[in-house]
């Protein structure tokens, strides 16, 4: 009887071996079952309503009667809910990794000023240096998230990084910063510019096209598997930087490169969508309740609850104010504020 | 076999050991004494690489263990450090089976070595049963017992452990110690252990090397190193030496501080500390 709590894959030849958390693969499915339903019924809303049997139909290619619901559904809407499902995960993931990085339950790409300053270096370059190129500015949003981090680990987290309270201060503090000087550019910025620039501040996947999407998937379907294949070694990390040395993690290298990875993520869904604040803490914490502590389930199971967060605030954001739009930043803000408080609450009482 | 040669460790600051050479026997039991801020536990950390040596070196079968990969090292030498903290809800089934990772690739997840490995590591340290429940709902000695089958798990030859009885009742503090006296018995194990009280070291160890102010005052049989002369400059103590009464080994009854020396070896060791 297998009493471990993962499932094993172990061909009788070669060495080759696979674990896979238990819990996983029923949690995936579910999730995975609830962002498509949630597509598909967000597809069919909005100033042209189609129902939900006629979006799937015209996904699947076939005839709905209504020669505009292609157009409607596979280049206008499509390509935006897609989008939206990928910034989760993206999000969720780097939160997870995050998380198990700092050994820290508050830890989060935007607590941790990571996307503000993503958001400040995009800003900047749109309104100060106007004639940057566009399609640069998500590898230059990518470094501003990339100095942001820097700056965390220099100031939080190199010395008593197990501390949740200074994390979260210290990050107050860098994004208070990188805010303040966002204003101050906005304000000094002609109204062309500045409305431009609002695109990377207000966290929204209004209009996105293939053309985003198709920018940004390669960025996910990289770094994601890459988040996966880190799993083991966030195992390792969280018991403690001397018992990660003595089972052989190289730990210096692995942080960078786990830290590496968690900003390429964050950075790149700030490049694509904005800021969008609090997916990167709650999926984490939703998916240890579902699947355990262990990362190798944990971390998966995160990106796939960031996914349905951001899908299921992008269909509130569109319908619940309907005719008019709330970008899905707002709605995950609003979910987000009353969560984090919560958690910050619960951790001061059990000191 | 395991050997120190001119090593010299520190934090910021002076340096905490000089110069150190010292060898610990394969296969035995060493016990590693000294007061508060000798360095034992400095010295410990860096047999297992966790702070880097400012001079000289640490030698593991003649080899300089900075050169070593990481992954590979930990194959052959596992540590215990002082009181690791388990992540919440972690359980001892899972934490044992985290002592696989330097046998692990991302190809090799999890072989039937590792889970021969772990139900062994399990099944030796008496935590079959409480394999299932979490390791911050256990007792102290429970919870040492789950963090001793996590280093089993890695099935190195030698072990390291820091201070594996503090915080423990008496009758913990006898359980880890037989375990680990069983361990090197049955399997060969060389252990190394940071100690405190010198009659576990006297009654277990078969190797005891006394430190004080990072320099070693005396090695080998407790027998030949445990007296009443070494109490005095190693912990600034007045204290009988007596033969254990069933074993034999000697025991060590403290009866006060040395006038002379107290005052000065508290200050000293109070200092020592308060750099590390």
């Amino acid at each position: 009887m297998n009493t471990f709590p993962w499932i094993t894959i172990r061909p009788k030849f070669g060495k080759f071996s696979l674990r896979i958390d238990r819990r996983l693969p029923k949690v995936a499915l579910i999730i995975a079952l609830l962002v498509m339903a949630i597509m598909v019924v967000n597809m069919g809303v909005g100033q042209y309503e189609i129902s939900p049997l006629d979006v799937v139909k015209t996904l699947l290619g076939m005839e709905t009667g209504d020669p505009q619901h292609v157009l409607i559904v596979r280049t206008l809407r499509l390509p935006r809910m897609l989008l939206s499902a990928l910034v989760g995960l993206a999000l969720g993931t780097s939160g997870a990794l995050l998380q198990g990085l700092t050994r820290n339950p508050l830890a989060d790409p935007s607590i941790m000023g990571i996307n503000t300053g993503a958001g400040l270096v995009a800003v900047v370059l749109t309104i100060l240096v106007r004639d940057f190129p566009a399609r640069w500015i998500p590898v230059a949003a990518f470094a501003g998230a990339l100095v942001a981090a820097v700056l965390m680990y220099v100031l939080a987290w190199r010395k008593g990084g197990d501390s949740p309270m200074r994390l979260v201060l210290i990050g107050v503090g860098l994004s208070a910063v990188g805010s303040a000087v966002t204003t101050l550019v906005i304000t000094i910025g002609n109204i062309y510019d500045v409305q431009r620039a609002m695109i990377w501040l207000t966290g929204s996947v209004y209009g996105r096209s293939w053309v985003d999407f198709w920018a940004f998937a390669p960025w996910v379907a990289l770094a994601v598997p890459l988040a996966w294949f880190q799993a083991r070694q966030l195992n390792s990390l969280h018991l403690g930087e001397d018992v990660a040395l003595g089972l052989g993690v190289n730990v210096g290298r692995q942080r960078a490169w786990i830290l590496f990875i968690a900003v390429a993520l964050a950075g790149a869904s700030v490049a694509v969508a904005g800021v969008i604040s609090f997916v990167g803490l709650i999926a984490p914490h939703v998916a240890r309740r579902l699947v355990g502590t262990d990362h190798t389930g944990l971390v998966p199971t995160a990106g796939m609850l960031g996914a349905l967060l951001l899908v299921a605030s992008d269909w509130i954001g569109r319908t619940i104010a309907a005719p008019n739009e709330i970008p899905c930043g707002l709605v995950t803000a609003v979910i987000g504020v009353p969560f984090f408080l919560a958690m910050l609450y619960q951790h001061a009482r059990t000191k | 076999m395991l050997a120190t040669d001119t090593l010299t460790l520190g934090y910021d600051g002076p340096n905490i050991l000089d110069q150190l050479s010292i060898t610990l026997p394969a296969g035995q039991i060493t016990a590693l004494i000294g007061p508060n801020g000798c360095g034992k536990s400095t010295l410990l950390r860096g047999l297992a690489r966790l702070i880097k040596p400012k001079h000289g070196s640490v030698v593991l079968d003649g080899h300089d263990i900075q050169r070593i990969p990481t992954r590979q090292l930990a194959t052959q030498l596992g540590i215990l450090p002082q009181n690791p903290v388990a992540p919440e809800g972690l359980t001892v089934r899972e934490l044992v089976a985290q002592g696989r990772y330097p046998h692990q690739r991302w190809f090799q997840q999890w072989s039937a070595t590792d889970e021969t490995a772990v139900r062994s590591a399990l099944e030796i340290t008496n935590m079959v049963e409480l394999a299932d429940r979490a390791v911050d709902a256990l007792s102290g000695g429970q919870r040492q017992r789950a963090w001793i089958a996590m280093t089993l798990a890695q099935e190195t030859d030698i072990i390291l452990l820091d201070e594996p009885t503090t915080f423990l009742d008496l009758a913990h503090q006898v359980e880890v110690l037989q375990l680990l006296e069983q361990l090197n018995r049955q399997s060969g194990r060389t252990i190394v252990m940071v100690v405190h009280d010198l009659n576990h070291a006297t009654r277990h160890a078969d190797h005891v090397i006394a430190l004080r102010a990072g320099v070693v005052q005396a090695a080998g049989a407790p027998r030949d190193v445990i007296t009443p002369s070494l109490l005095r400059t190693v912990f600034g103590i007045e204290a009988e030496v007596i033969p254990d009464p069933r074993s034999g080994v000697p025991l060590c009854i403290p009866y006060g501080l040395c006038a002379a020396e107290a005052s000065d070896s508290l200050l000293h060791a109070d200092a020592v500390g308060n750099r590390a």
